[in-house]
């Protein structure tokens, strides 16, 4: 069987004027249905492209390089546009940062669910029916009150539930939540991550998570990418990520956040160094500048992805099978 | 160890809608209780953390400590000085720094980082000697090349902007820092440089920081002390490693446990807290908490608590807490 | 502990550019500073430029269309069309520019004082701006010019209470919404005086905006000038103003169409000029928009 949703040695740059930027380089990962699959990296690591990637809505300055993403075998980036917007109504969903920007503000939010459904056909009553019932499963206890308001009268929590309730209308085969939970509160945060691991039973596509909070993909996820300047640098079932990373970026990034440390420290890891200019990428191996285990090799020449069994891999000169 | 500032029973109200109104007819305005009964006192050379869920009160409080938000009720002190006069808060400013959340927005977008962080020297009138020098040397301090005194503040990264956020918060060596979640927006391995050159300063320095933030993680490592807020009330206060180990107040110990973990083994099913913040127009009756509270009694719906020492320089406001067996 | 262990190997980005660097490579905004520069030096140098007296009449010579003596043409009394339009830049400019220049400082200050000031002053000055903007233009000209006689101060009085009103909005509004911006914040928790946040943090960031507005109504003022001149209500005669040229060629135009025509080429391009500039000046001094550039 081939999985739900695969990206195909995916690589994308940006057109600037000081010559293109590389923002993805030969990313490639796969998701059955039914899987959550997280994608953490810092900030420029390509993780928001590759996110704008998986729901068809690279920007107008980006150009497909090379590879594809596929749902359900059809390749979602060579589609014309119109066919693309259908595909992100029905089969691809997404969550994002700031719920307030999914909504229009001068729409109440039940103009707005309930006109999502668009195309199933339904009675405008059974439209709010659906509506209604699908606010209550995300937790929203008065879904007709909540219907009535606006995007702005609800709380940031109860909107990010409301945008969760909007993008699982469709029953979509594919959602891509981006930062979900980084504009709120711990205690918001707790709730929206039982709300999205709740959910997972409900839905019967794959959930990709994108974010930069190692505890957000450790509470969420199944699978997950680790990227670096613009590569998957490892990928990992959760649990050998967080217990057996194998790249020594993985290990500096979980080692830097605070959250892991058991103990209190005076002084906090940092991983010394930035990440490289992907305008001019570096021939060898991306973290090599960084990385306490280089050798004249990683810096030459680029690493090979090394296969550690047969769901972890990680792209470094060091890692033997 | 002294105070250096020392907080008692501070209440911050709001006026509510119109003012004019009322005060025409003379009548008191409505008003919106913002903090109240606040009673936490930094001590020198300590860092103390300061957290609680936004709408809590947390920034409110660092702008009534500066005099930015005028106090309705109770004392403040800058090392044993009473604050209140504008000239009292005039000369805390000289003595105190505040860092901004966002650190970028909080420089004038139209000056130079070198004008900038020696501007506290033009407006205090303290010497600097060569301006250029002294920026040269204050960005060194910080760990950033004196190029960077050339550039605008949009021109910076995040972890540049919040450095030289620093190097201007301690140009006239404050005797107290307060930083509103001096981490947030930073990747982890940048964060972790930021709060390291904050502790080296401090060492070095003998300053005092208060840390806002809702990063609990963050706070844990960082701090001596912490106070937790909900609803403009501090509800626990105490030693950082202790509270982090046992909790006396149920809503940090649900902050705590509402914390992802980055550990799928330790993955928690059930929900540490259920609810929203109430509205600051709607303040629960008897213990504010209550409705959200899992261990909530008859008792707490009614009567509100008082805060209760739990050891030395330990309190919660709760029924239930316990003192520590001594 | 080491600090030389915290330097950062982050490098530095390169510097954006100038406004006028921006400014520059926008090719509206160069062709607006181009030929606003070439109407400023028409008018600085009129005198050397022009190549007869503007105001000799003779007679004899009345009605040349353009040739290589007179390249514009003369005009009914024989007076060299170009050299009136040349000393016409010197008024246009001379007016326009005095004028949104007092009005901009006139405004810049009433807002910064209602935007910053207190309440009651702030409620005043806004009744009073909306009072002025509420009168209509033209008519508001016409009586004031019927009071005082027609001339220049008088055109300038008018043209300095007519926009200062708008000035003013648009400072106060600029200045309202900055006053509670984070950097003007940190700069009171610094200890700074009122005047220093206003000179040093306000003022530079509200000028932009104040500046293009200027740059645009300079045409406006161009033409009111013009049009208030062929109304005989502006610059007398003899003084060349580029209203009152455009007013003698309309009553000869069947006999001297070119007339007409030679005093509308400055209107119109010193008008583009200005409005290119102005635009050009939006997008240079936008620090937004200048990020995204240098994205």
């Amino acid at each position: 069987m081939s999985a739900l949703l695969e990206v195909d040695d995916l690589s994308v740059a940006y057109r600037a004027e000081g010559g293109d930027v590389a923002a993805l380089r030969g990313v490639s990962l796969t998701a059955q249905a039914g899987e959550v699959i997280g994608i953490v990296g810092e900030s420029g690591c390509g993780k928001s492209t590759l996110a704008a990637a998986l729901i068809a809505l690279l920007d107008a300055n980006a150009d497909v390089t090379a590879g594809e993403v596929r749902l359900n075998g059809r390749d979602i980036l060579s589609l014309h546009e119109d066919a693309r917007r259908k595909l992100r109504g029905r089969d691809i969903a997404m969550i994002f940062q700031d719920p307030m920007t999914a909504f229009s503000p001068v729409l109440t939010m039940g103009d707005q669910i309930i006109d999502f459904q668009q195309h199933t056909g339904l009675s405008r009553a059974a439209r709010r029916e659906r509506a209604r019932q699908m606010l209550l499963k995300v937790g929203i206890a008065d879904a007709d009150l909540c219907l009535r308001r606006y995007p702005h009268e609800l709380s940031g929590g109860m909107r990010q539930r409301a945008a969760v309730a909007a993008a699982l209308m469709a029953n979509p085969a594919l959602l891509v939540a981006d930062e979900p939970t980084t504009a709120l509160d711990v205690t918001m945060e707790a709730q929206i991550i039982h709300l999205l691991r709740s959910l997972r039973t409900e839905i019967n596509g794959a959930i990709v998570i994108v974010t930069h909070h190692l505890g957000v993909i450790g509470e969420l996820c199944d699978r997950v990418y680790v990227m670096y300047a613009g590569q998957v640098v490892e990928e990992a079932p959760v649990d050998d990520l967080y217990h057996a990373p194998r790249h020594p970026y993985t290990r500096a990034l979980i080692a830097c956040d605070p959250g892991a440390i058991a103990t209190r420290q005076g002084v906090l890891p940092t991983i010394p160094g930035r990440p490289p200019d992907l305008a001019a990428p570096p021939p060898g191996c991306s973290f090599a500048p960084r990385c306490p285990q280089a050798d004249a090799t990683c810096r030459s020449t680029a690493p090979p992805r090394v296969r550690v069994s047969d769901r972890q891999a990680a792209l470094c000169h060091k890692v033997v099978p | 160890m002294t105070a250096v500032f020392d907080i008692e029973a501070l209440q911050v109200d709001l006026p509510l809608g119109g003012a004019l109104w009322p005060r025409l007819i003379g009548k008191a305005a409505p008003r919106l209780n913002i903090l109240s009964d606040i009673t936490l006192s930094i001590a020198s050379g300590e860092s103390l953390g300061l957290v609680g869920e936004s709408g809590s009160g947390k920034t409110t409080l660092a702008r009534a400590m500066l005099g930015l938000m005028p106090a309705s009720s109770g004392t403040m002190r800058f090392e044993g000085a009473p604050l209140g006069s504008r000239a009292s808060f005039t000369a805390l400013r000289r003595q105190t720094a505040l860092m901004f959340q966002d650190p970028v927005a909080s420089l004038s977008p139209r000056m130079r980082v070198g004008a900038l962080v020696t501007e506290p020297f033009v407006i205090h009138r303290e010497p600097m000697g060569n301006r250029r020098e002294r920026a040269r040397e204050l960005l060194e301090t910080v760990g950033l090349p004196a190029a960077i005194a050339e550039r605008f503040p949009h021109e910076l990264s995040g972890g540049q902007a919040r450095r030289v956020c620093v190097a201007r918060a301690l140009a006239l060596t404050p005797r107290l820092v307060l930083a509103d979640e001096p981490t947030a927006g930073l990747d982890v391995s940048v964060q972790g440089e930021v709060l390291n050159l904050m502790s080296g300063l401090r060492d070095r320095l003998n300053l005092s920081f208060m840390i806002i933030s809702h990063n609990l993680a963050m706070v844990r490592h960082v701090t001596d002390r912490i106070a937790i807020m909900y609803l403009g009330r501090l509800v626990e206060s105490g030693p950082t490693a202790q509270v982090f180990a046992n909790p006396r107040h149920p809503y940090t110990a649900s902050l705590i446990a509402a914390e992802p973990h980055p550990d799928p083994r330790r993955r928690r099913d059930d929900l540490a807290i259920k609810g929203e913040i109430p509205s600051l127009l709607q303040r629960p009756a008897g213990c504010e908490f209550h409705t959200r509270c899992p261990r909530a009694t008859d008792r707490c719906r009614v009567e509100p608590p008082a805060l209760r020492a739990i050891a030395p320089g330990w309190q919660a406001r709760c029924h239930l807490a316990e003192p520590e067996p001594t | 502990m080491s600090f030389a262990a915290e330097e950062i190997t982050e490098e530095l980005p390169p510097p954006g550019r100038s406004a006028l660097g921006q400014l520059l490579r926008d090719p509206m905004g160069m062709t607006g500073a181009i030929l606003v520069i070439t109407f400023i030096i028409l008018a600085i140098f009129a005198p050397l430029l022009a190549p007869y007296d503007p105001i000799h009449i003779d007679v004899r010579h009345k009605f040349q269309p353009p040739n290589l003596a007179h390249w514009a043409g003369t005009d009914q009394l024989g007076r060299d069309m170009l050299s009136r339009l040349i000393w016409g830049a010197r008024v246009a400019l001379g007016i326009s520019m005095t004028a949104t220049g007092i009005a901009g400082v006139l405004g810049l200050l009433l807002g910064l004082v209602a935007g910053f000031g207190p309440r009651w002053l702030d409620a005043v000055l806004v009744l009073f701006f909306d009072s002025f903007s509420s009168l209509p233009m033209i008519m508001f000209a016409l009586a004031v010019i019927t009071v005082l006689g027609p001339g220049i101060p008088t055109l300038i009085l008018v043209i300095v209470l007519v926009s200062v009103p708008g000035y003013g909005r648009l400072i106060r509004a600029q200045t309202l919404a900055l006053k509670g911006a984070d950097y003007i914040q940190a700069e009171r928790t610094i200890g700074a005086s009122s005047a220093r946040i206003i000179l040093r943090h306000l003022l530079p960031n509200v000028v932009g905006p104040l500046v293009i507005l200027l740059s645009m109504d300079i045409p406006v003022v161009i033409m009111l000038e013009a049009g208030l001149s062929y109304l005989n209500l502006g610059v007398g005669p003899p003084t060349p103003s580029w209203g009152n040229i455009l007013y003698d060629g309309y009553t000869s135009l069947r006999s001297a169409p070119y007339m007409v025509i030679a005093a509308g080429i400055p209107l119109v391009l010193c008008t583009l000029g200005f409005t290119f500039l102005g635009e050009g000046l939006r997008d240079a001094l936008d620090p937004k928009l200048k990020l995204r550039a240098a994205r």
